[in-house]
């Protein structure tokens, strides 16, 4: 089949769309393995409570969606913060798989909640009117929502991956990374980073969940549906690789999408394939660093 | 030196961890939350209240979506529905009691499976209900046939289960691919719509919609330009829907149910297919899913239904009863025919004074004419389809409804003796002699 270069051009912007989510998500996943070692299985079910979150607001508080994308992050960084100070603290020595079963664990409490609460076929949520309506840019029509999700995920991304390498509070992350003993010994509160950090990559989710409100439905569901890509975006990338997350989160959201103009039936698995070769070739993924 | 390593090799562990962990989770389907069912085997999630009462109850086992993208269609609310019927029936055949249970099958064919074997072999379940998924359906059809009991099939669509994979066990009763397809196709094409292009779900039931629809348009002098096939439980449609876009066909036939549908409704209105000229086609829409879009999404809609609360005082009783007892909401086709096809297996029972042989029963059900407040009056056939009316609907747009759940106006109701396959056209070697 010939594809033409005008639909060729209109499936890439849709897979930088996708990109967008996977870089926002692989990102905090990257933060939080990088400097707690947990594989944070929770976060795709925090991406759906971020999202419930908006959604709460502007049931019963009346706060819009531009309101929600501080506040939502806030609320569900909170959470995490509690979370990491209740429980994840106390397997912080132990094999990271522990820290693995307690995520899965709350990802299935806090999933199960949500959908008792509001079944699974999910509740609206509108897109703010600013962004209503879509622009012809030329190749097709791009709705305004989307392209916003690519610009504002980008700024995102690139603040982030400024914040850990090239300020001084970053360098102390990295440094507690590296030998939390020497760093604790400069005098810097190290649990409390780490505490921080958590919050913060979680916060990162719950963000991603607020952009991809309008989008999807909110729904229980939403983050299962995720966060098994996003692994395989994390893998790739580079276990704790922060560039190698955001590359690889825009880059396999390219690849997928071309995948399902070529051959859609395996538009699910492509990744899965890309992720089992980098496994095996590179097993410390495209980004991450061997010894 | 030695710091590094001591960091990169639980890198490497966490690596084979999360490996696994993937493999697992993608092994088990969408998510993660179906360990608690299957994990623990069916015999953990057949939540037998009242499993020890005496070995002589008549069990009917609710196989269905509870925890997946077709949970709010059928799942809990047919569980709910199965045992209002029990509960009209009287609770109890002659002075045999009767239990409800029920499971999750994940919308997987294997895990359905698992769970229809332990049920008939183990658990002493005379019927297996439900069964939205037809993969699963399909599957579940061929154990209960080689067991005896009986399945009486109110989610699944694919009209297989009465085509050539029909069997003497096997009751199909709500709505199949065929009707749906005979019902919006047909009322799409007469209106014009005479190009399809097709979003299909990637497995039985969607290629059996497509395939029924494409003969209905085609056989009304309409033609099919293309079809993407897409993975059950896609999140992103925006990539399909492109592509149907550039076909430039005059309707887009979304041959798939559920959230799909949902999220492909709502990408469709973002990327202004709509206002772009082109005509969306849910070939399978539910109220659960207008419920979940939005009349200012959805509304315009045209779509099949088999049931609507909301058309006559019967039906609008029933449903008041069973929204008390499922959070408000109203109950759906599927829901529906679950409650009126248990009733009649339960008639039939009574008739026979037995529920040990599946076929018996199922010839039972198919010479009593059925009767009961949701459906009207109908009958069964030899191939095992129900026959009633369908009805074609279309979705109000908000000024016109007075409140949640008012979505449907009629626009016409297809007689039973249209709205399903003819019996001359089936491939079932049951009706074949």
């Amino acid at each position: 089949m010939t594809i033409p270069p005008q639909a060729l051009f209109s499936q890439l912007l849709i897979g930088l769309i996708n990109g967008s989510f996977y870089a926002l998500l692989s990102l905090g996943l990257a933060i939080i393995f990088g400097l707690l070692n947990v594989i944070n299985f929770a976060h795709g079910a925090l991406y759906t409570t971020g999202a419930f979150v908006a959604w709460f607001l502007l049931q019963y508080a009346g706060l819009g969606y531009w309101p929600s994308l501080v506040v939502a992050p806030l609320v569900v960084g909170l959470f995490g913060v509690l979370l990491e100070r209740t429980m994840l603290q106390r397997l912080a020595k132990l094999d990271p798989l522990y820290g693995l079963l307690l995520t899965f664990g709350v990802a299935l409490v806090i999933q199960g909640l949500f959908r008792i609460q509001f079944g699974s076929s999910g509740q609206p949520y509108e897109i703010p009117d600013a962004l209503k309506g879509a622009t012809d840019v030329g190749f097709m029509v791009l709705p305004n929502y989307r392209a916003w999700v690519i610009v504002f995920s980008v700024l995102v991304c690139s603040a982030t991956w400024y914040v850990i390498e090239r300020t001084k509070l970053g360098s102390y992350l990295r440094a507690a990374t590296e030998n939390p003993v020497l760093v604790r010994a400069f005098g810097i509160n190290v649990p409390r980073l780490v505490t921080l950090t958590y919050g913060a990559g979680v916060g990162l989710a719950a963000l991603a969940g607020v952009l991809a409100a309008p989008i999807y439905r909110v729904s229980p569901l939403m983050g299962a549906d995720q966060i098994i890509v996003v692994f395989a975006v994390v893998v790739i990338g580079g276990m704790g690789s922060i560039l190698g997350s955001i590359v690889s989160g825009f880059s396999l959201g390219l690849i997928e999408g071309l995948t399902k103009v070529f051959y859609p039936e395996a538009s699910d698995t492509v990744l899965f394939v890309l992720m089992a070769l980098v496994l095996v070739f590179k097993p410390a993924g495209l980004f991450g660093r061997v010894t | 030196m030695n710091q590094r390593e001591t960091t990169t090799r639980p890198a490497l562990r966490a690596l084979a961890c999360i490996a696994i962990a993937a493999l697992l989770s993608s092994a088990g389907g969408v998510g993660c939350k179906k360990d608690s069912a299957g994990g623990a085997g069916p015999a953990g999630s057949t939540t037998t209240e009242s499993a020890k009462i005496a070995g002589n109850a008549i069990r009917i086992g609710v196989l269905t979506d509870t925890s997946g993208l077709y949970a709010d269609l059928a799942g809990q609310g047919s569980v709910v529905a199965a045992k209002m019927a029990v509960e009209d029936f009287g609770g109890k055949v002659g002075d045999q009691p009767v239990e409800v249970v029920f499971s999750d099958h994940q919308n997987k064919p294997d895990v359905g499976s698992n769970v229809a074997r332990q049920w008939l072999d183990v658990d002493k379940v005379d019927a297996v209900v439900d069964v939205p998924t037809s993969s699963v359906a399909l599957a579940v059809s061929e154990i209960v046939k080689q067991k005896n009991k009986v399945l009486l099939a109110s989610g699944p669509g694919s009209s297989e289960l009465t085509g050539k994979q029909c069997s003497p066990n096997t009751v199909h009763w709500t709505y199949d691919t065929y009707a749906l397809a005979n019902g919006t196709g047909n009322a799409l094409v007469k209106t014009g719509g005479d190009t399809w292009f097709f979003l299909t779900a990637d497995y039985a039931f969607g290629q059996a919609l497509e395939k029924d629809t494409s003969a209905v348009v085609t056989a009304s002098g309409g033609k099919v330009l293309g079809s993407v096939k897409h993975p059950l439980n896609a999140s992103d449609f925006s990539s399909f829907l492109l592509q149907a876009q550039s076909s430039k066909a005059k309707v887009i036939g979304l041959a798939n149910a559920g959230g799909d549908t949902i999220n492909a409704i709502k990408s469709a209105s973002e990327f202004g297919i709509v206002k772009g000229g082109q005509k969306l086609a849910g070939l399978l829409v539910f109220i659960s899913d207008v419920h979940a879009l939005g009349l200012k999404t959805a509304q315009g809609l045209d779509l099949t239904e088999a049931f609507y609360w909301d058309r006559d005082d019967m039906t609008r009783a029933f449903s008041k009863r069973f929204a008390e007892k499922h959070k408000g909401a109203m109950p759906t086709m599927v829901q529906a025919g679950v409650y009126s096809s248990v009733l009649h297996y339960l008639k039939a029972v009574k008739e026979l004074k037995s529920a040990a042989d599946g076929k018996a029963v199922v010839a039972k059900m198919e010479e009593l004419p059925t009767d009961d407040p949701l459906f009207g009056k109908g009958t069964i056939r030899k191939d095992g389809r129900k026959i009633h009316p369908m009805y074609l609907y279309e979705v109000k747009a908000p000024g016109d409804s007075k409140g949640p759940w008012d979505y449907y106006k009629l626009v016409r109701e297809i007689p039973a003796a249209e709205a399903f396959r003819p019996l001359e056209q089936s491939e079932c070697p049951l009706v074949k002699k």
